[in-house]
């Protein structure tokens, strides 16, 4: 023991890296959240924080409980594969709030093209047409069911009697037909 | 019962290992969503692609994207007949009002092919992050824990697709969450939900009645940068080898 007899500043010294690390690990705990390492090298709780924010699109299964007779004729139609929010926005308040918040109904001559104005880089077998040559300013609406466009089809559109819309529209009717298989 | 201080030795870090574990709780909010049932991708279908941009548009809509910034974004690529290896590629406002019209004639083939978070397996984003603000959920998700960000953007230059940005306002890391608030509820994504072709479909490779097994047997199927091996889970059919 003799050796040690003259190394008290040393234990000392050790004291004091024992109490700095004892130091450490208490802040640490106040420092360090609870849920980090949870699952990973990450904070767990952030998971449920993100996965708790609130929707906005509110998917078409909600529309559906609802607005039965628009899925009926849509089921039907070409776009039978087109989401009610895809044309309509977003209306999880709507659905939430069904009497106060009310949807504004899109115009047709402005949404149909944002799909269907020709353009030679979208795929060959989706309907396209030159949105001021096949109408001329008139809402595709006139000729065609939104909800079910192709022209003659059982649901029936409002008019019609346009001869070269009509003719347009029949032209279009077999490439609508091809790309909805 | 009788214990001996041996066995109480290692029943004491045990116990408090466990105790740790009880005390952090569930962080799962939908009482019929079990992260380990899942390990979520996206199917992006281009021949099917039409470049409307409703894909940009509901994004923004669902996630509160600043202008000017992507979570998802489209792009049109132009690729020549006679220079296949540089395709001309644009993408306006992330093509979120469409894109200018191609006459027919065009030389070259032209065709759009949507971009976003792929939400890799082994993601370079997850591993560059110097205090775990980022990270892969056991569901495959690719996520960012903004209350943790320093907004140091390490990982936006780490991102071999170029799908992260800093916030603008909250100066912190930002990116495609696959709309984690959504999934979580049986809800598909918004850009999923907005697509009027199909053309992106969310995808849970561990839920075998998922049509994305099929699919990639059947199709020739490809993800972006495969020579980086990050293991994206973002499925892009019929992709051009032109695509970078």
């Amino acid at each position: 023991m003799s050796g040690l007899k003259d190394a008290g500043h040393l234990f000392r010294f050790a004291g004091l890296f024992v109490l700095a690390f004892l130091v450490f690990l208490v802040v640490r705990s106040y420092v360090v959240p609870k849920t980090f390492g949870q699952y990973g090298h990450y904070r767990g709780a952030s998971i449920g924080e993100i996965a708790s924010r609130p929707i906005k699109f509110a998917g078409h299964q909600t529309c559906e409980t609802c607005h039965t007779d628009i899925s009926d004729i849509k089921t039907k139609g070409a776009h039978a594969h087109v989401n009610c929010e895809a044309c309509h926005g977003a209306l999880a308040a709507h659905a939430d709030d069904p009497t106060t918040v009310t949807p504004v109904k899109p115009d047709t001559a402005v949404l149909c093209a944002q799909c269907h104005a020709a353009s030679a880089a979208k795929p060959k077998d989706f309907p396209q047409v030159d949105p001021a040559d096949h109408a001329g300013g008139v809402p595709c609406e006139t000729c065609h069911n939104p909800h079910s466009p192709v022209v003659g089809s059982d649901s029936g559109a409002s008019a019609g009697s346009d001869s070269s819309a009509s003719a347009g529209a029949g032209s279009s009717a077999k490439t609508a037909k091809g790309g909805a298989k | 019962m009788n214990i001996s201080r041996r066995h109480l030795m290692i029943l004491l870090p045990a116990a408090a290992v466990a105790w740790k574990h009880v005390l952090a709780g569930t962080p799962e909010d939908s009482p019929n969503y079990r992260m380990s049932e899942h390990w979520w991708g996206m199917l992006i279908d281009i021949p099917k692609c039409i470049g409307c941009g409703n894909c940009v548009r509901a994004c923004q809509t669902e996630n509160d994207v600043p202008d000017g910034f992507f979570r998802t974004w489209v792009e049109r690529y132009h690729r020549s007949d006679i220079h296949l290896e540089s395709p001309e590629v644009i993408s306006p406002d992330g093509g979120k009002e469409g894109f200018p019209v191609v006459r027919a004639g065009e030389e070259g083939k032209f065709f759009f092919v949507p971009k976003m978070c792929n939400h890799c397996a082994d993601s370079p984003c997850t591993q560059v992050c110097p205090v775990g603000a980022t990270f892969i959920t056991p569901d495959g998700v690719v996520l960012i824990d903004q209350k943790y960000c320093l907004g140091c953007a390490y990982c936006v230059q780490a991102c071999p697709y170029g799908c992260r940005y800093i916030h603008p306002t909250k100066k912190v890391a930002d990116k495609c969450t696959l709309c984690y608030h959504r999934i979580t509820k049986g809800l598909t994504t918004a850009c999923c939900e907005a697509c009027p072709t199909g053309a992106r479909q969310l995808a849970d490779l561990k839920n075998p009645n998922d049509p994305i097994h099929e699919f990639l047997k059947t199709h020739t199927v490809q993800v972006l940068k495969p020579q980086m091996a990050t293991g994206a889970k973002a499925f892009y059919n019929r992709l051009d080898g032109s695509v970078r």
